[in-house]
Formats: C-alpha cells, structure tokens, sequence
C-alpha cells in the first residue's frame, strides 16, 4: 500500500508577479506504507514546501498529492496524519496532557478516551511523569518529545516532521531520533521527515530524497538499507558509505546550481 | 525604610519646617483616620462599588471590542489611532456632562466615567494580544481543519489572556482614581472623593488626608484583586 503519492506536482508562490517564486516543479514521489523517507537539501529547495503540500497546508499548483489513497485534502479534514514543526508549537496554556489531547477534542472523542490516549502517547515518549506539567516548565527537548506524542495522538498512518530536532543539541537529537524509530517502528507508521543534516537523513531513514533549489526539485533518491538500528550503526562502515553517498548527490546538486 | 520615612515626616511637621496646613503630620493624619473610620468605610464602599462597576463593564466592553476589531484587520488597524485619541481626552472632565444627562442621585455617571477610562488599556492591551498568534499555532490547527470560531477559542482568547490581565492590572488603579475623582465635578456625593473636596473647603487638612489614604488603600485593594485574579487565571506563567 502506498502512503503518499505526489505525480507531477509543481507550487508556483505569487503567480504572474513580480516576486513570483518556483518552489518545485515536476516532483514525483511514492512513500510506501511504513516508510521512513527524508528530504534533504539546501535551503530553498522546497523540502518545507514539499511537506506542506502533502499536508496540505499549501495547494499544489499543478500535479496531484494523494495521502492514504484520497486527494491530500480529504486525508487532512480526515486527520490521516500527524505533524510536528521545528518549534514545538506547544499550547503554554495547556498542560501537557491537555496539549496531546488537543487533536483528539478536535475530533470529538469522550474524554475517558482523550485522556487514555494522551498517557498512551506520553508513555511513548517517556513522559507520563510530566502530564500535569505546563509547556514552559520542561526543556526543549521534552517539549519536543510532547510535539511528537500530539502528532501520534490520533494514531495517524502517517508522520509529517519539518526539521523536528533542528533547534536542540546534538546529544538530545540523538536521543530523540532513537526514540522516533522506536516509536516508528511500534506503530507501524510511515514517516516523511524534513531535515538539513546528513547524517540524521541517514540514520533515520529507508530512503532519502535528494533535493536541490531554484527551481525546486528531486534530483536524486538514494536507498538506505542499515538493518535495525543501534549504538553501533553510528560508527558502521554503511553509515558512513551512506553519508558519502548523500553528500556526493547533494554535492552534485551545488555544481549543477 | 517606610517606618523611617514617616518618623522623618512626623519629625520635619512638628519641628514646625512644614506648615500643618501645608503638610499634617503622620500622627494627625491616623488620627482623623481613625476618627473618620465608619465613614472611610461607607464611602469607600459606594466609591468601591462605583469602581468596580464601572471596571467590569469597561472591561467587558474593552474585551469585545477588541476582538470584532481583531477579526478585520482593517477596523484594527484604524481603531488604534482613534482610541489613542479617545484617551488622549480628559475623561474625566466629562463627569460634568455626564452628571447633568443623569439625576443628581443617580451614581451612573461615575461609573460611565470610570468605564471609559478603563476601556482603553484593556482593549489596546487585548488586541495586541489577539493579534499575536504563533505561526506554528496557525499551520497546526490548520492541520486539524479546525474552523475560525475553534481557532479563537482555543488559540487566539487564551494566548490574549496575559494581556488582558496586563491591561486590567493598569485600568484596576485607574478605575479607583477615576470613581474618585468623578465626585469632585458634583453628582451624588456618597464616595470618597466628595468627602476630600469637603475636608478640604473646610480647612480640616488632616480629614481630607485621611480620606486620600482611603482612596490609595481601595487603589490597592482592587490592584492586588486584579493580580490574584491574573494568577487564578493564567497558571501557566507562574515560575
């Protein structure tokens, strides 16, 4: 089963203005269900874009975005997926209970429901000791572990995370990333994964895609094949020849800008 | 420090430096305080409730007004300037007028007066607030196809909700000032304010003092409500 299909797609920002910007152009794209997928390149290549075109936050102006086998709007207004930013985007005013529960109230469940999910989603992440703790109290990286239980809240076959991990140190980034492939793999969800680091594309993924600026587009998708991940995946022979081979495609993409 | 202060005071008055017409001494201050003491509190009753009416329906109405203004963004932008300008009036001296729209026994002008002038700090405070939505807030309820009416509810009103209370911590002290002052422009005169006028015009300088200490006590009395009330509301923000 596939879990993101994008034919054709293209996004033009101000059409037939002077500022008129092409963020990506020509883009096909398959995620197949259970997927871990990263996009990679320089800024402006319209990897953010990418991502908001399959949320649906931003319409395609050419091309078609399908999300579990439905146009990317009906999978939206059906919440097929979760989404976390680069800032955790935490309610201040909810606790952090309240804060997982938020998708959820969205979607009319009861409230023995909400809570039972919301400690399910905390467990996950290792926090059900924080659930009555407000946002401001825990540190950037808890408050990101919160953003990744609310995006699985609603158990969504899909994971949308732009530049997740972006903002905290390098040994919290680690930590995390154990922790998604983990949380991943449990849930069986499919992941497209935004990120400017190459070895986080690596480590993370099935398969990154290799993006370049001006206009936006793939200009390479390279397999990964890592086995199950551990302590010492970081230090393996095929992790490296993975990094080598993404910067090489990414390497390839400055010449050719 | 503070005891300091007034022993310097007291000390400086009867050392005769100071005039006690001028200045009364601290001592003779507490005195008539304590002489006057029922009728500080009845007055600063009928002030207190003056203020405290008027402080809810000013900031009611700042609250309201400040969100049709937030949904267009041009009535928001116009409505700075002429609220700037709107408070840029003595708002007070419109107790006069006001006070000649009404009965004489009627206490509703004051309260207009104190309601006007609580209405500008809450609503330019609440509209700063409403205005200032996190991005990230935005793509995410977005996410959730969360309607317009959800949105306000869940982000934009509780996000407001420290400015606001930033606003009603201003207009709790300028509600008090306001219901005070009201009364020295005539109307009924149960309240504090005429009470100072009178004290005044009868030369009985210590009484008049003691009735402005009664009106800073109410000041205070309502800016510490409108803080515990903050931190009733927004328990987020305590550190």
């Amino acid at each position: 089963m596939t879990a993101v299909e994008l034919v054709g797609v293209g996004k033009v920002f101000n059409p037939g203005r002077a500022d008129q910007v092409v963020a990506l152009t020509g883009v096909d794209l398959t995620v197949e269900s259970g997927q871990f997928v990263s996009l990679i390149g320089p800024s402006g290549c319209g990897k953010s874009t990418l991502l908001r075109l399959v949320a649906d936050l931003v319409p395609p102006s050419e091309g078609t975005v399908t999300v579990a086998g439905k146009p990317a709007r009906k999978a939206r207004l059906d919440q097929e997926y979760g989404i976390a930013f680069q800032q955790a985007g935490l309610f201040d005013w909810r606790t952090v209970q309240r804060n997982v529960e938020l998708p959820l109230e969205l979607r009319r469940a009861s409230r023995s429901e909400r809570r039972e999910r919301a400690r399910e989603m905390l467990d996950l992440v290792g926090l059900g000791d924080f659930a009555r703790h407000y946002p401001p109290q825990l540190s950037g990286g808890m408050q990101q572990r919160v953003a990744i239980a609310r995006a699985l809240a609603v158990h969504p076959p899909l994971l949308l995370m732009d530049e997740p991990f972006g903002a905290l140190d390098e040994m919290t980034r680690e930590r995390l990333q154990d922790e998604l492939l983990r949380i991943c793999a449990r849930t069986g969800t499919s992941t497209i994964f935004v990120t400017h680091s190459i070895p986080e594309a690596v480590y993370l993924s099935d398969r990154v895609v290799v993006m370049s600026p001006r206009p936006g587009r793939i200009t390479d998708v390279i397999d990964i094949d890592l086995g199950s991940r551990n302590e010492a995946t970081r230090q393996s022979a095929d992790f490296f020849a993975g990094i080598t081979e993404v910067r090489r495609a990414l390497r390839g993409t400055e010449v050719a800008a | 420090m503070g005891i300091g202060g007034l022993a310097l005071w007291e000390l400086v008055v009867k050392a005769g430096r100071i005039a006690p017409f001028v200045l009364p001494a601290p001592s003779a201050i507490w005195e008539q305080f304590w002489l006057s003491r029922e009728v500080i509190w009845k007055t600063g009753l009928a002030s207190g409730t003056n203020a405290l009416v008027g402080l809810v329906g000013g900031a009611v109405l700042g609250i309201l007004a400040a969100m049709v203004a937030s949904r267009f963004r041009l009535l928001g932008e116009a409505s700075i300037p002429v609220a700037a300008a709107l408070n840029a009036l003595p708002i007070i001296a419109l107790a006069p007028i006001l006070n000649n729209m009404f009965e004489s026994t009627s206490s509703i002008p004051r309260r207009i007066v104190v309601a006007i002038v609580v209405f500008f700090p809450v609503f330019v405070n609440t509209l700063r607030g409403l205005r200032q939505v996190d991005p990230t807030h935005r793509e995410l309820m977005d996410s959730y196809a969360a309607g317009g009416w959800t949105f306000t509810r869940l982000v934009r009103l509780p996000g407001a909700l420290p400015f606001v209370f930033t606003g009603l911590r201003q207009a709790s002290s300028l509600a008090v000032i306001a219901a005070v002052v009201a009364e020295y422009f005539g109307g009924l005169q149960d309240g504090l304010g005429s009470r100072i006028t009178s004290a005044a015009a009868n030369t009985a300088y210590p009484r008049a003092w003691a009735f402005v200490v009664g009106a800073c006590v109410l000041g205070l009395v309502f800016y510490i409500a409108a803080l515990g009330l903050e931190r009733l509301a927004t328990p987020w923000r305590r550190p």
